[in-house]
């Protein structure tokens, strides 16, 4: 029983951006896990739909020559938790993806979508957030490629324009070689839930100290966010548990969560202070 | 005793239907020309609607007809789900209108679309525009029972709903609480929660040929709601049929009329064409029925020895807009509680349930026992901890004696298992150990392990009627076609009645057949699926009825194989002769000729109805060891099992199954679930799954079942309660184990990591 007045399928790159061009009402649906529920919520009514689960070039992950990868955006959550590539270069990604909704959704769901719908809880934004992840967005009219940083403006709100679709995610072999990587996510559940607050910490260490640090956050603020603050302090700090609490304290400077009844702003920073904490000291092997 | 059947782990008789999904539940019977209702719900908490606009609605292409509450004028319904009352005074409360301009509740039910498809149905009903005049709305009961507060419906003063008092004992109570040593007084509270039963609520009706109305409903009363229909549309009995078609559970929640009277309403209003009314999820969990959300206010006097002199509970629930069973979820609180532990001196009960203007509170499995428990068990913790004396040792010394009969003088305690549970419990959490262990904690991940008890009655008699109906056709070859009132809505009652009939008759489990489908023009007389009746209640029908049976076929056999009654027996399908023990021949030998022999054909055949009066106590106790995070607030369940007292099991793999649904449902009510309303306006915040956290498989430990199993004499084959106790016990013992873990005294529910957060940061915890 959902709202929709006309639904289409592609099956090529190209086609989609002819489409949109020529459709410019047409709303994107991929695995539809956010796409119905809108529908059902009566957020979205009479939709004009394009289904783009047919495009098979948008579902290839792949290391190129360089060592850079490409996850394509229709790749689903079991592909990132299953796909060769990803496990083995970047096993945070994987980990991150394990923890979204149940068998089900993460065998419809895609990481495209998870991006595009903007929502500051994507519990992989904050792992595509510390691999500065960069975003490759065409539409019939040219294409242009942007960091992370820069997609998010809002709560649910990116840069996407009418007629656009995201067809690469890319991670440079720079951004994931030496790092090591981890992501916690707090949420009520341990499954089929959204996140309290999700954390993602990447580092490179080198001669017991904090040689590149990052720290990312879904749900502490309108949009998934990074903490340039902290990493900045803690950049050349030795790797010691006084170090591991002082930039736990850090973070807190660097995410603005608010009060909601989903969760109290108070208890977001507890979580934020914890789950960086608890990141940094599984990632170099200290205690809690 | 030995039994063939009754005990054993028999597969359910449902058990291929539903895995194959040949089972038909009421959406999968939709009709030709069905046409879809829809529900305009308002926009506002509490007030009037002053002006309703439904032209743009009508107008719509597909719409057949929108209803307005001018239309439906003088319908007002009692909807709880109770056998009807001879007493004029003891009739359920009759408050409900099928549509209302007087707004009670957000989301109140203020016009009704009629449509060709659903979604046609939903568009229209956005179309639809009121106005309101606004009223100051209550979502606490304390505040709407103030003088002075608006009243949710005109003439109930202080909006109470329901009232109970019960005071009794030797001495005054003031007395009493004089001559204790110690005196506590606490505050307790438990919050709303939903069944979130897997089927929705749903409904269709139709007139059919013979200008009967038809509804076929998802029901755990077919024949109340058969009644309340009748009475309400001023129609004969025999002109309202209701049929139950397979049902994906209850928990109370349709032990209410949601849907049907509307429904009715709605295919009269079209000519008798079906039309079928099926909530959303997000409909379901706010506007249905909910358990009613309690503060309690405890105050208990003890001797230095810890023996309990005065105990006093006052407990405010919330009813929510409407009545429905909050009138007499007081009273069975009021009885329980002093159905486990008892005061030397004197004892009180008072609670009030008041209109608030929040969802709807019903019947929900266990009827207002958990709340009380909660507050009883967690208060005991709290006072041995006061005294520092063990809590179990606490719970020993005050706990009802052995065959003592209720102050109520309502029942008479026969089987009595829970000191047993008590034993059982504490070596199976190695109890004494583990207390030592778990002292003097210092880390952020703490561990503790907690108890809590119960008692539970199987029935609603003496308040109520206890009655059911059975009918047995016994088939040519000696196949057993069972028929009952009682309703199996999932709890797998059905199967229990095969065993039962299969057990007194002598045949095999597998020779017996039921009916899943209850339809009153059809089926025996029962009052349906609620308490924790049916087993015992509806068991005593089956049996009587298989033993006519079984006595018909005995005195066919004798005079068949001239030998003298008294000394044949049925057992394994066959006749047997007991004297030697030899196997004379198959029961279809017999019942062949009775339905074919030219001069003594009369096919065997029973139809019995059963009274009870009586209502066995169950009893039992769940242990639950823990480790919480301090800093987060996570609490994980290491392990945790239920002890139950419910007589003699009847068949060990249902029962284990109802014991695994009624943990998992109270570890919701401890950890994770509640009701949220914005205090702004009233509206429902989180009515769906995402957001009203029920456990998933993820957040459950492995559930532990254990059974202390006591014959019960007044029982069909010694057994008692399980349906509900199950779900009354493990949050309070939960609660004792972060207690024991922490030292902070989480007195509310639920414990999610937000509010133990706040509560461990104002103990100065983190």
């Amino acid at each position: 029983m959902y709202d929709i007045d006309k639904y289409n399928e592609v099956h090529t790159l190209d086609e989609a951006k002819i489409y949109l061009k020529e459709n410019p009402d047409a709303v994107i649906i991929a695995g539809g896990t956010d796409i119905l529920i809108r529908l059902h919520k009566g957020k979205l009514s009479s939709a004009h739909l394009m289904g783009i689960n047919r495009i098979e070039e948008l579902k290839i992950i792949r290391k190129d020559e360089s060592g850079d990868i490409h996850i394509g955006p229709l790749s689903t959550y079991t592909m990132l938790e299953e796909s060769t590539v990803v496990p083995e270069n970047i096993p945070c990604l994987s980990e991150a993806a394990s923890f979204i909704g149940g068998p089900q959704i993460r065998n419809t769901a895609t990481i495209g979508g998870n991006i595009c719908n903007g929502a500051a809880s994507a519990d992989t934004a904050p792992v595509l957030m510390c691999l500065n992840v960069h975003l490759k967005i065409e539409s019939a009219a040219g294409q242009r490629v942007i960091p992370i940083s820069d997609f998010y403006i809002g709560p649910g709100k990116v840069v996407l324009k009418p007629g656009e679709i995201l067809s690469d995610i890319l991670i440079k072999e720079d951004d994931y070689k030496n790092y090591k990587g981890t992501f916690r996510k707090f949420a009520q559940r341990e499954a089929m839930d959204i996140s309290t607050l999700n954390c993602a910490v990447f580092v490179n260490v080198e001669n017991n100290r904090f040689s590149d640090i990052r720290i990312a956050f879904g749900v502490a603020a309108p949009t998934p966010v990074r903490c340039s603050g902290a990493e900045k302090a803690a950049l050349g700090l030795e790797v010691n548990r006084d170090n591991i609490s002082f930039i736990g304290k850090a973070v807190l400077d660097d995410i603005k969560p608010r009060n909601s009844w989903r969760g109290s702003k108070a208890f977001r920073m507890q979580l934020a202070e914890v789950l960086t904490i608890r990141n940094l000291c599984r990632l170099t092997g200290l205690e809690e | 005793m030995e039994f063939k059947t009754v005990g054993k782990g028999e597969k359910r008789k449902d058990a291929v239907a539903k895995v194959t999904g040949k089972a038909k539940y009421t959406a999968d019977l939709d009709m030709r020309g069905m046409l879809y209702g829809k529900i305009f719900r308002s926009t506002i908490a509490h007030g009037r609607v002053v002006s309703l606009d439904i032209s743009e609605a009508e107008a719509m292409e597909g719409v057949v007809k929108v209803i307005t509450p001018e239309d439906v004028k003088g319908y007002i319904f009692p909807t709880s789900g109770h056998p009807f009352s001879m007493d004029p005074s003891q009739r359920d409360i009759a408050d409900r209108p099928l549509l209302t301009d007087r707004v009670r509740l957000y989301g109140d039910e203020i016009a009704a679309v009629i449509a060709e498809d659903e979604l046609t149905a939903s568009k229209a009903v956005k179309k639809i525009k009121a106005e309101y005049e606004q009223l100051p709305f209550y979502l606490d009961p304390e505040e709407a029972i103030k003088d002075g507060a608006v009243e949710i419906h005109e003439g109930v003063k202080n909006n109470i709903v329901g009232h109970n008092k019960i005071v009794f004992g030797y001495i005054d109570l003031d007395e009493a609480f004089n001559k204790s040593d110690y005196v506590f007084e606490e505050v307790f509270e438990t919050p709303p929660v939903q069944h979130c039963q897997m089927e929705n609520q749903i409904t269709y009706a139709y007139i059919d040929g013979n200008e009967k109305i038809v509804v076929v409903t998802s029901t755990q009363i077919p024949h109340i709601v058969r009644r309340i229909l009748a009475n309400r549309f001023n129609l004969p009995y025999g002109k309202v049929r209701v049929i139950k078609p397979f049902v994906g559970g209850g928990f109370g929640n349709k032990q209410d009329l949601c849907l049907e009277p509307l429904t009715v309403f709605m295919t009269m209003a079209v000519g008798g064409r079906p039309v079928m009314l099926n909530l959303t999820r997000e409909e379901c969990i706010a506007y249905t029925r909910t358990r009613h959300g309690m503060r309690h206010y405890i105050k208990t006097g003890v001797r230095s020895d810890g023996r309990i002199l005065a105990r006093q509970l006052r407990s405010y629930g919330t009813s929510g807009a409407y009545a429905s069973h909050g009138h007499s979820i007081v009273g069975k609180q009021g009885s329980n509680f002093s159905r486990t532990y008892s005061a030397e001196l004197s004892s009180s009960f008072e609670g009030f349930t008041v209109y608030t203007n929040m969802s709807t509170a019903g019947a929900m499995r266990a009827y207002g026992i958990p709340q009380v428990t909660f507050a009883v068990e967690s208060h005991h913790d709290n006072i041995a901890e006061a005294l520092s004396m063990d809590p179990v040792a606490f719970r020993e010394m005050n706990l009802i004696k052995e065959g003592s009969v209720d102050p109520l003088g309502h029942v008479s305690l026969k089987s009595y298992g829970l000191k047993e549970c008590i034993k059982k419990g504490k070596k199976y959490i190695q109890w004494d150990k583990k207390r030592e262990l778990y002292k003097n904690q210092t880390g952020y991940k703490r561990r503790g392990i907690g108890m809590a008890c119960f008692s539970y009655a199987t029935g609603v008699w003496p308040h109520l009627l206890e009655i059911s109906g059975a009918r047995i056709v016994v088939d040519q070859d000696g196949s057993v076609q069972l028929q009952v009132g009682a309703t199996e809505i999932g709890q797998g009652s059905d199967t229990i009645f095969c065993q039962i009939a299969a057990e007194a008759i002598g045949v095999p489990y597998e020779m017996v057949d039921i009916e899943p489908f209850t339809d009153t023009d059809l089926s025996p007389f029962d009052t349906g699926a609620y308490a924790s009746r049916q087993s015992y209640v509806s068991g005593h029908a089956v049996k009587k009825a298989a033993l006519e049976v079984r006595g018909k076929i005995l005195k066919r056999a004798g005079k068949a194989l001239n030998t003298d009654v008294s000394d044949l027996d049925i057992v394994d399908g066959n006749i047997v002769k007991v004297s030697d023990s030899s196997v004379l021949v198959p029961v279809g030998d017999i019942t062949l000729s009775s339905y074919y022999d030219k001069e003594t054909a009369a096919p065997i055949v029973s139809d019995v109805s059963n009274r009870i009066n009586n209502n066995p106590l169950s009893f039992g106790v769940t242990v639950a060891e823990i480790e919480v995070d301090i800093k987060t607030g996570k609490i994980e369940i290491l392990d945790i099992c239920n002890i139950h007292d419910s007589g003699k099991i009847l068949n060990i793999v249902t029962a284990e199954g109802q014991v695994h649904g009624g943990m998992s449902m109270s570890l919701g009510l401890a950890l994770s679930e509640v009701m949220l309303y914005d205090p702004e306006t009233g509206k429902h915040l989180n009515n769906n799954f995402l957001d009203y956290k029920i456990p998933t498989i993820m957040d459950t430990p492995e559930l532990k079942a254990d059974f202390v199993e006591i014959y019960e004499e007044t029982a069909p084959y010694g057994n008692k309660a399980l349906g509900e106790p199950p779900t009354v016990a493990p949050a309070p013992a939960i609660r004792n184990a972060v207690l024991n873990a922490t030292g902070i005294r989480v007195n509310f529910l639920p414990m999610n990591p937000q509010n133990l957060f706040n509560a461990f940061k104002e103990a100065g915890l983190i």
